[in-house]
């Protein structure tokens, strides 16, 4: 067997990990992989993103809507600290992520060489493993494990960090996968008695709540949910990075939690007698004061990462596993049921919702455009099929409530992290993961400005990724904390946009904007039939709020419909 | 919630993996916990470090932070004792002036009774060590002070559980795998 150099030995690894897609920048430390990636073009595209964040993003939305792990790569020094939102980001909302860095080569470490950083000590805290390669022979076996540890048990981004030395050295090149690692449990084992005791108090429960979050999609349990949820007749609701694992009309389906969420699951959190968590960590977004959430009722947790069970809220009853084969061991044994005059409840209080917020932001009577008439124009030309993307703030909270979502897979936002500039470069990884999905990113004038750039990258690929920005001249959610605490000191707040459409229009996108009501359905409807990537600017009311909403230290009953 | 500080014995093995101790201590710092010793150290299976970390902090803190270091890739197996349910030693060196041993008789007999070791002597000053527990390392320091320390340096706290930990049996299982 002819040797090999480190940089072929990379590109041999991705291809062994079935990776055909990759995102990044070149730069001094990575030039030899790039060299590699030259020579192997038709077997994995390099797309070129114009910021090494928007990398990790465009990662982040290929791996959120297809379930693989999505891959970066940039150089040494500034390339990699460019990374450390997106990993960041990945780390905290459980996204399958490796990234790749050049390093100095090795015999310069430590001397504070040109571009050298010490990105292994920076990435730690927020990466699931990192690793410095310095000799080519490390290459097959750590990328093996890095791909390994991205996406087993609950997945996370892995960062490999290699010396420019180990790029250039050859290596008799062979691969196998890792199977496992014996300091690691990916997935912990199924205690049938927890399965027992947790299917006792779902069964005897007269007032039982289901929250879900992401674990079920990504342990791509969305059948097993839904035929639990079908079975015991017990309303569901959802964290915003739980949306769509069951669909939005779906009768069992009660809304959002947290602190924009719905009335109905949010109240009915501190009525329930039985609170059954599946794939979620109870983030303080979710619960409110934590000291009084659900005091009455007996918690379940299903969960695969041991460390967040009685982290946040304690629970009652552990059930860890992978979601997919807890449920339906949970679903042999749940007897049928309704809960009907229970479903009455959630059913009253989305009417009072409904009649105060929801009617209100759809089918507005007065003047500025809201955003929530503009999601829902995008159901209506989506027929709610799209994979919708969004930044953080208000336009992310109208996104995630209105949407309606037939396909699981289809929120993908920045959630824990909340990152302003993830949406662009996500929804340009979604779009390329699945071409044959329509990929809708909402976003904020604020965030879109935050990685806008992307622009180029869109322009480049050509990916038909369709791009609404709701326009309100604010960091709107900022702002509306401002009004609501801070006595209306609109302090740095207030944005002087630039000409949206003339700047997508540089990037040769089509573009339009609406500033009124009669122009909006036919942009939208002209947005998604559009065959190519399309930019429209909407231009929304400029000091709206989003309701309802649970105050910082307030409990999830005391939400605000005004 | 009891918000008692209690001084909690974290044993944590672990794969010999350089960089894994900036995760560990990172999972410390960020509760604002300090590490009041540490200390690594080979065990009874090839290729497997012990760390043993001593922390003050609350038993509902300890619970997280020892799950969130088990979530650590390389880390095999982390542990929480309390002194009770430990055997453990510390160690010290004290550095004194010599002159003070023939001066004072007294000091004589404070290092026979404390059954310290005297590891060195020469014109200027003499070295003991001591090994034991924290208090008892703290009444010979109380004791020795009195009469001046030109130098004192306490080790970090070494462990073993009275329970079984049972590592082998987890590395066994992984290779029955």
């Amino acid at each position: 067997m002819s040797k090999i150099t480190g940089s072929e030995a990379v590109i041999k690894c991705l291809l062994e990990e079935q990776i055909d897609i990759i995102y990044g920048y070149p730069g001094g430390a990575i030039m030899p992989v790039y060299d590699e990636l030259y020579k192997y073009q038709d077997k994995i595209h390099h797309v070129l993103t114009r910021h090494e964040q928007g990398a990790t993003h465009s990662a982040q939305g290929f791996a959120r809507i297809s379930g693989k792990v999505g891959v970066a790569i940039a150089t040494s020094g500034p390339g990699a600290t460019n990374l450390v939102t997106g990993l960041a980001d990945a780390q905290i909302d459980s996204t399958p992520m490796v990234c790749i860095t050049g390093q100095v080569s090795s015999h310069l470490l430590g001397s504070d060489a040109f571009q050298e950083t010490d990105i292994i000590g920076i990435s730690t805290p927020i990466t699931k493993w990192n690793y410095q390669i310095t000799k080519a022979s490390e290459i097959p076996e750590i990328f093996a494990k890095a791909f390994y540890i991205a996406k087993s048990g609950r997945p996370g981004p892995v960062l490999i960090d290699i010396t420019k030395d180990a790029q250039f050295e050859k290596i008799d090149f062979s691969y196998k996968k890792t199977e496992g690692i014996r300091s690691y449990t990916a997935v912990p084992k199924i205690n049938i008695n927890d399965i027992e005791l947790a299917a006792d108090l779902i069964n005897s429960a007269k007032k039982p709540l289901i929250v879900w979050g992401q674990g079920v999609i990504l342990g791509n349990a969305e059948n097993e949910l839904i035929k639990f949820v079908e079975k015991s007749g017990i309303p569901a609701a959802w964290t915003i990075l739980g949306a769509s694992a069951i669909p939005t009309n779906h009768p069992l389906n009660v809304g959002m939690l947290g602190m924009h969420g719905n009335y109905a699951p949010n109240i009915l959190t501190n009525e329930c007698d039985v609170l059954i968590a599946i794939g979620m960590r109870f983030d303080d977004r979710v619960t409110g004061d934590v000291n009084r959430y659900a005091k009455q009722a007996k918690i379940i947790h299903f969960e695969i990462d041991p460390a967040e069970v009685n982290k946040n809220i304690e629970v009652d009853i552990a059930v860890l596993g992978d979601a997919k084969q807890t449920l339906s061991e949970i679903l042999r044994i749940t007897k049928k049921n309704s809960h009907k005059k229970w479903h009455q409840k959630f059913k009253d209080l989305y009417e009072i919702e409904y009649q105060k917020v929801i009617h209100n932001d759809l089918n507005p009577i007065k003047d500025g455009l809201t955003m929530g008439e503009v999601m829902k124009e995008i159901n209506i030309q989506t027929k709610g099929d799209a994979a919708i993307v969004s930044d953080v703030g208000q336009h992310q909270m109208i996104a995630c409530r209105y949407s309606n979502f037939n396909k699981t897979k289809s929120n993908i936002t920045s959630g824990g992290l909340g990152t302003m500039g993830f949406a662009l470069p996500a929804a340009i990884g979604a779009k390329m993961a699945c071409p044959e999905r329509e990929v809708v990113a909402v976003i904020g004038d604020g965030g879109y400005q935050m990685t806008i750039q992307e622009l180029g990258t869109v322009f480049q690929t050509k990916a038909a990724v369709k791009i609404v920005v709701l326009n309100n001249d604010f960091l709107g959610m900022v702002r509306q904390w401002q009004q609501l605490f801070f006595d209306k000191r609109y302090a740095s707040t207030e944005m002087l946009n630039p000409d949206f459409v003339k700047i997508a229009e540089g990037y040769y996108l089509k573009a339009r904007r609406v500033t009124k009501r009669e122009d909006l359905a036919n942009a939208v409807e002209e947005m998604i039939k559009s065959k190519e990537p399309y930019f429209l600017e909407v231009v929304v009311e400029k000091e709206a709020n989003v309701f309802p909403m649970i105050p910082t230290g307030c409990s999830v009953s005391e939400i605000r419909l005004s | 919630m009891n918000k008692e500080l209690i001084k909690y014995t974290v044993s944590v093995y672990t794969e010999n993996s350089v960089g894994l101790l900036n995760r560990i201590s990172a999972i410390f710092q960020k509760r604002h916990i300090n590490i009041e010793s540490f200390n690594s150290s080979i065990t009874e299976i090839e290729n497997v470090q012990r760390w043993t970390i001593l922390v003050f902090t609350t038993e509902t803190l300890i619970k997280k932070i020892v799950g969130q270091i088990n979530r650590q890739i390389e880390v095999i197996q982390a542990y929480f004792h309390t002194d009770e349910e430990t055997i453990y030693q510390e160690s010290c060196l004290f550095k004194i002036k010599s002159s003070l041993l023939f001066d004072d008789r007294k000091i004589q007999n404070i290092i026979k009774e404390s059954n310290a070791i005297i590891v060195t002597v020469n014109p200027e000053f003499f070295v003991i060590e001591k090994s034991g527990r924290t208090h008892e390392l703290d009444e010979l320091y109380e004791k020795l002070n009195k009469y001046g320390i030109l130098q004192y340096v306490r080790s970090a706290r070494i462990a073993v559980t009275k329970t079984p930990l049972l590592i082998s049996d987890i590395l066994t299982n992984f290779k029955k795998k």
